[in-house]
């Protein structure tokens, strides 16, 4: 994948063309209280997050569960509407657009769900699925969409008879590549992937993003790639954004990031995640993060993650780290991220 | 070599679905020493959990049924006791520890309550002890302030909480064996990451021995002793885990190894083992991996594979050797 990326765009020098700018975008969700439902606090999903995204390339985004990686991507393509910020899609804010205008943009830009069990419609035939965005958005009569169809299930790896079938009657792995045809029937440009092989088998899972990748080298797409899979983002994506309860704390080109990872999240994150060699995992020094998650009602003043952080002095908490550029194109927010490529637990400051 | 904790010989468990037979488990044997740390590992449908629930007399019956097999547990036949007897083994001397621990905890009841409720009725202590007893495992499970969380209700604890309250829950009566059921599968890779360092204090600890199903080859890789691959109701290869990682023998097993991304490791084109998982409707007439394997040729489809052991531990079922590029006689 990396090698056949233009080099500006592989290491996010900035050079490559940029399709989707996200600044400062914020989704903040109301808690209500009471008879009268009087908003008493706000959960924040999303708060104060930027990235661009350049054309062909796949952007990871990866996170726990409630750092708020779904709501991002759901906001980027406006299924939800973000609290504050602005989302310039090839030069339109998509932030700004009511959802008439965004319905014609919508073909350029898609989504694939996590559970193929629930996106599709079980009294639909297969057929019916894949041909109803080309009925809503193309004016295609019966015998082009037909042929469009078998067009499609050919280029997932499906053959064109499974169209009058219904989804029940396939594997997960079969829905995961229905949902994938439905998303590429009207060629967009821009898909987001949210946890697409989260529910599948591993042996299946390798299919499902062997045939993501090959779609975009044959298509041209862009992708943002959703997914807490650290070991898949790593394989999958170009450049990668490490989210953590609400907020970016890391974004850089994937080997940078994994080489070189200079938040103390991410070093915990990759240091938590198991390798399937046993020799490996027997010499391996592990960092275990002391508790949990904090509540994104009520996150901690200044850097979010200095309740669990090794590192955490007393300025952390008054002062939010500045998200800033600290080698080329690998961005942090970090107080700590320029002293030195320290690692945390090999006792640096902070110990 | 010691004695066996829990001996498991020939299992056969059959579902009854108005579809038809579910052939779940399909003569399945494996033995566990004290203290050893075993990983079941396996795709939906290949019967890992299946086999560990059987054992226990935990499916449900009906519609599934147990057609043949033995678990000798301590002299003792676990598939014919009867079910009062079987209530003082589970959760007294083989613990649980399933995946969902939201599922498995009784909402209404704070969890010290919970704790105190297992210690109870396994052992002879008074309520006083059993409280006691209780706080002293919440504070070996890595639980902050044992005294406050024993008044806890199970939806006031975090995903990782709650599973460390179920490990409490199955260590409470000092079992010989803990069955843990994907306990790390819900729950983010840096609570995982505790949970696992959890069990290998145990493991020093206490002794018990823990049989760890999951699907992912990774989680085990730098926990378990001995690890068997299950596929299609059956184990297809079963060895000490050094050996398997570094000398997988079936072709499954190396198919779902190389299927694998790898955090250390640069992207490549993943391998993908192609088809779909089996029928389990169908009654095995050959080996069930035969349609989705390279190496497949007309034994593996009416000849069901018997394992054999190649080096000391490591038995695998197949027709084909790998290694000799050649079948096996």
């Amino acid at each position: 994948m990396t090698d056949t990326m233009p080099a500006s765009a592989a290491d996010g020098t900035g050079e490559a063309e940029v399709l989707v700018e996200v600044r400062g975008l914020a989704r903040h969700f109301p808690i209500k209280k009471g008879i009268v439902k009087r908003t008493v606090g706000h959960v924040q999903a999303v708060d104060d997050v930027s990235f661009e995204i350049h054309r062909g390339e796949t952007l990871g985004l990866v996170g726990e569960s409630g750092s708020g990686k779904t709501t991002t991507g759901r906001v980027v393509l406006r299924l939800d509407d973000p609290t504050a910020g602005s989302i310039m899609y090839d030069g339109q804010d998509l932030a700004q657009m009511s959802q008439g205008q965004l319905r014609g943009l919508r073909p350029r830009m898609q989504t694939i769900f996590q559970d193929p069990h629930a996106s599709l419609n079980p009294r639909m035939t297969v057929g019916s699925i894949i041909g109803e965005p080309l009925v809503e958005h193309t004016k295609m009569n019966k015998a082009q969409r037909q042929e469009r169809i078998d067009e499609l299930l050919l280029l997932v790896g499906m053959h064109p008879t499974h169209a009058n079938r219904y989804p029940h009657e396939f594997s997960g792995g079969q829905r995961q590549r229905i949902g994938i045809a439905r998303a590429i029937a009207l060629n967009p440009e821009f898909i987001v992937c949210d946890e697409p092989i989260a529910a599948l088998d591993v042996s299946i899972q390798a299919q499902v993003v062997n045939l993501l990748e090959e779609l975009q080298d044959e298509l041209g797409l862009t992708y943002l790639f959703i997914s807490h899979d650290l070991s898949m983002v790593r394989h999958i994506s170009d450049r990668v954004a490490v989210m953590y309860l609400g907020r970016i704390v890391e974004l850089g080109p994937v080997d940078d990031l994994y080489e070189r990872p200079l938040h103390p999240y991410t070093q915990a994150l990759h240091s938590a995640v198991p390798v399937p060699d046993p020799v490996i995992e027997s010499i391996r020094e592990r960092v275990i993060l002391e508790g949990d998650v904090p509540s994104p009602a009520n996150p901690p003043s200044g850097c979010r993650f200095r309740t669990r952080c090794p590192l955490a002095e007393h300025r952390c908490e008054a002062e939010q780290p500045e998200w800033r550029e600290a080698a080329p194109g690998h961005w942090v927010a970090c107080h700590f991220a320029e002293a030195g490529q320290h690692q945390i637990g090999t006792g640096e400051p902070g110990d | 070599m010691t004695a066996p904790v829990l001996d498991v010989r020939d299992l056969w468990t059959r579902f009854k679905t108005p579809d038809g037979i579910v052939h779940a488990v399909n003569g399945v044997s494996f033995s566990l020493e004290p203290g050893q740390f075993v990983g079941v590992v396996g795709e939906s449908g290949s019967g890992k959990s299946v086999t560990m629930m059987s054992l226990l007399q935990l499916i449900p019956m009906p519609p599934g049924y147990i057609e043949n097999g033995e678990a000798i547990f301590d002299g003792q036949n676990l598939i014919e006791m009867d079910a009062d007897d079987l209530r003082n083994v589970r959760g007294g001397r083989i613990g649980f520890i399933f995946q969902d621990p939201m599922t498995s905890l009784n909402p209404v009841i704070t969890v010290g309550k919970q704790i105190v409720e297992s210690l109870r009725r396994h052992t002879t202590m008074s309520k006083k002890e059993a409280t006691a007893r209780a706080e002293e495992l919440i504070e070996i499970v890595g639980i902050p302030e044992p005294s406050v969380r024993m008044k806890n209700y199970p939806h006031e604890l975090s995903g990782g909480m709650r599973q460390r309250v179920m490990i409490a829950i199955a260590l409470a009566c000092n079992p010989e064996v803990i069955i843990a059921d994907e306990p790390t599968t819900a729950l983010d890779v840096t609570v995982q990451a505790q949970i696992i360092d959890q069990f290998q204090k145990l493991r020093e600890d206490f002794g018990t021995a823990v049989v760890w199903i999951t699907h992912d080859l990774a989680v085990v890789a730098g926990l378990v002793d001995k690890v068997i691959v299950m596929y299609g109701g059956r184990i297809v290869e079963e060895s000490p885990v050094n050996d398997l990682y570094a000398r997988p023998l079936h072709p499954y097993t190396i198919g779902l190894l190389k299927s694998l991304p790898r955090l250390d490791q640069k992207g490549h084109e993943l391998y993908s083992i192609d088809g779909q998982p089996p029928n389990m409707l169908k009654e095995p007439t050959g080996c069930s991996f035969a349609p989705r394997c390279e190496h497949a040729f007309d034994r593996c489809w009416g000849e069901i594979p018997e394992p054999v052991e190649v080096s000391v531990g490591h038995r695998v079922a197949c027709h084909w050797d790998l290694e000799a590029g050649a079948p096996r006689d």
